[in-house]
């Protein structure tokens, strides 16, 4: 690494981790739902990366791979949904989508 | 062979029950009449075969044990069997009776709802009723005993649509429930002191314990007592029988009463061992038994439903075998309840007839005239009213009830006798009361104008057989139970027997005839007389049956509810139901936060995450 200290990194993880956040929890479009935590989890693995570089260690690397895996897995399981969701509700608003209640 | 034949007198019913229960309605009408008589008809032929053996063979006491029902220490109450000539004459009654019941019932019955309902609990009853009088023990004769009131109380709610009869199936459950509790404390007792139920040990064992007129003995009976005056319908607990009638009709012919409510009868009878120890509960059997017969003969003179009349007489018949029993003449007692079984269950099933017959008309007022009509019923009714009011001579009435006074006579209790003459005298009377308002005068409905008699063997055959039985033929089957019982008072004396016959003829006879002449020509004087005054009085009072169930109403049903009532909101009661309101007011917080937004459940996670990493960082984990 070229002198970028490892708190930037981190900072930039955190403030990315709190974006998707606050996209997940104001949205309503379910697509931008699911951009929130694709975010999310890039921050994550921005975290991971930064730290397997601060300490020269190459978990963090393998870390970061599998959650790209995940992501793609995740992502065409939740854009199948948003198409079942979209065909049902003809909405992609996620507050319609509540039925699910106690 | 009585090994094997002997359970399936039990089995046979029981397998009806199964069969009936298990088919759900898939068996026709026909069908379901076919298995609910043919398992009784089988089980009267086994019992027909058994008697035989019994009679020609030695006539000793035999028990089958089928396996241990309960093996706790040294109780093992077993699922075991005695026949002797006590519990082979109740089998006959049951299985024959109840055949010819059952039978009838097919054209009773017919096209109406729910007949293998009906024919699935009439053979559960005819199965506990059997169990209850070959049980060798206790606790299995309180298993049928407990089983027959169960079907009785399935029985009268019949027609479940209408509340009442509802009503009355609890009366029955509960007020019989009452004499039952007596009866279970009663076998308590009997266990702790003798270690045993079975009844012939048991006997014995209280005869070598006991001394006569020991306290505990007395007691013991008394709890029997109870239990045989619920189930018997006597007095104090004798409510329930006449708002039994709600039940269709053979059902009141088989249970209420050729066989259930002569259980108590039953029972005091196999216990007699007991009763000769405690004299003065015996007494006391004999008193109740003069009083109920007093008591329902006066009730079924003011009552205007044929089935209510019938009723207070079934009271009252039984109420001489009470007194029977409690002079000590067991066997005439159970003489009677034979002849009471046939005539009685004749003039139940007449009286079916005459109100299928009328399109379920039962009100005495509203018949009439029906002699032409409907001349197989009025052939029943006279027959079995003759045997009832004791005819002299032709009828199987007279040598019971004959019996039953000569004993009262010969045990020097000259009250009960006088009862017993007084009581055949009002049966005379209500007897001719309700022939003649049934099939004399003038039709008074249109029902009665148009009744179409009954056809076919399935109405025919039942009445004549038990017409026949209920005449001087079935007095020749007297049970010979002189093995069974003690000697009865009257065993060698014979100075006065013919006296009390005589008296005894007269006193049946002037019944019969003041009858007649009071309801055939004076109908209207009595109308007018018990319009008003105190022929209304009395009428009223005895329409009532003197005023019992208003009493115990009063006495017992209100306050009992008012407490109920009281104790639904006590303080008590609060403080335990406070985990459920807390567990209520929880779940509805709870299932508020299930709000099926995807946000929330997005923010709740997020708070709880910062509170537990804000929770760490502030105890110092890094």
């Amino acid at each position: 690494m070229n002198g970028i200290p490892m708190e930037h990194g981190l900072m930039v993880a955190a403030a990315l981790f709190a974006i998707g956040l606050a996209g997940l929890m104001f949205r309503r479009n379910l697509m931008f739902v699911l951009m929130s935590l694709e975010i999310m989890l890039n921050a994550a693995g921005l975290a991971f990366i930064v730290g397997s570089t601060a300490w020269a260690e190459p978990d963090g690397q393998v870390m970061y791979l599998m959650v790209i895996t995940l992501a793609a897995a995740e992502a065409s399981v939740a854009l199948a949904l948003v198409l079942q969701i979209y065909r049902r509700f003809k909405s992609l608003d996620v507050d319609v989508v509540s039925q699910l209640r106690g | 062979m009585t090994e094997s034949l002997l359970p399936l007198t039990f089995l046979l019913p029981l397998a009806g029950t199964l069969l009936l229960a298990f088919s759900a309605g898939r068996l026709g009408e026909r069908s379901v009449v076919w298995v609910g008589t043919g398992s009784i008809a089988l089980a009267a032929l086994v019992t027909a075969s058994l008697g035989a053996a019994f009679i020609l063979g030695e006539q000793s006491p035999q028990t089958v044990n089928l396996y241990t029902w309960i093996a706790v220490g040294d109780f093992t109450p077993g699922v075991s069997l005695t026949l002797d000539a006590l519990s082979l004459t109740m089998l006959s009654v049951i299985t024959g009776v109840g055949f010819l019941i059952h039978w009838f019932a097919g054209w009773y019955m017919r096209g109406e709802e729910g007949m293998t309902r009906f024919y699935t609990y009439m053979n559960l009853f005819v199965f506990s009723m059997v169990l209850l009088v070959l049980a060798d023990n206790l606790l299995l004769l309180f298993l049928g005993w407990e089983g027959v009131g169960l079907c009785s109380y399935l029985l009268i709610g019949y027609y479940y649509h209408n509340d009442s009869n509802g009503g009355a199936a609890m009366k029955a459950f509960i007020v019989t429930r009452i004499g039952d509790v007596f009866l279970a404390v009663g076998l308590f007792l009997l266990f702790a002191q003798f270690g045993t139920l079975n009844i012939a040990e048991l006997l014995t064992r209280a005869n070598e314990a006991w001394s006569v007129g020991e306290p505990l003995a007395q007691l013991t009976a008394l709890l029997i007592l109870g239990g045989a005056l619920g189930k018997s319908a006597q007095l104090p607990l004798h409510t329930w029988l006449a708002d039994a009638m709600a039940g269709p009709t053979p059902v009141s012919a088989l249970i209420h009463a050729a066989t259930m409510v002569t259980a108590g009868v039953y029972l005091i009878a196999r216990l007699h061992g007991i009763f000769e120890l405690a004299p003065a509960v015996l007494y006391l059997v004999g008193v109740i038994g003069a009083l109920t017969l007093l008591m329902a003969g006066f009730a079924a003179l003011a009552q205007t439903d044929i089935k209510r009349v019938l009723a207070y007489s079934t009271m009252s018949q039984i109420g001489y075998m009470f007194l029977a029993l409690g002079v000590g003449a067991y066997s005439a007692g159970i003489f009677h309840l034979v002849t009471h079984a046939f005539f009685k269950a004749l003039l139940f099933l007449a009286a079916g007839a005459v109100i299928v017959c009328c399109h379920h008309e039962q009100d005495i007022r509203r018949l009439g005239g029906l002699r032409r009509r409907l001349p197989l019923a009025y052939l029943s009714f006279v027959v079995g009213g003759a045997a009832l009011a004791a005819l002299p001579l032709v009828t199987a009435g007279f040598y019971s009830k004959d019996e039953i006074l000569w004993q009262a006579l010969a045990a020097e209790q000259q009250g009960l006798l006088v009862a017993g003459l007084l009581g055949s005298l009002l049966t005379g009377l209500y007897t001719l009361r309700l022939i003649v308002g049934i099939f004399h005068g003038k039709p008074n409905s249109e029902a009665a104008k148009k009744a179409k008699a009954g056809r076919g063997l399935q109405h025919t055959v039942p009445l004549v057989v038990l017409a026949v039985l209920s005449t001087l033929l079935g007095a020749w089957l007297r049970p010979d139970l002189s093995a069974i019982f003690p000697a009865a008072p009257g065993a060698d004396a014979h100075s006065g027997h013919t006296a009390v016959q005589l008296i005894a003829s007269a006193t049946a006879i002037a019944g019969i005839l003041v009858g007649a002449w009071l309801f055939l020509t004076q109908g209207p004087k009595l109308a007018r007389l018990v319009a008003g005054g105190v022929g209304g009085f009395f009428w009223r009072w005895w329409h009532r049956a003197f005023g019992f169930d208003g009493l115990y109403d009063r006495v017992l049903v209100r306050p009992f509810l008012t407490v109920v009532c009281g104790l639904r909101r006590d303080w008590l009661d609060a403080f335990c139901g406070l985990a459920g309101q807390l567990a209520l007011a929880l779940h509805a917080g709870l299932s508020r936060s299930q709000n099926g937004q995807l946000r929330h459940y997005a923010a709740a996670t997020v708070v709880g995450a910062t509170l537990i990493l804000a929770v760490l960082v502030m105890l110092g984990y890094e």
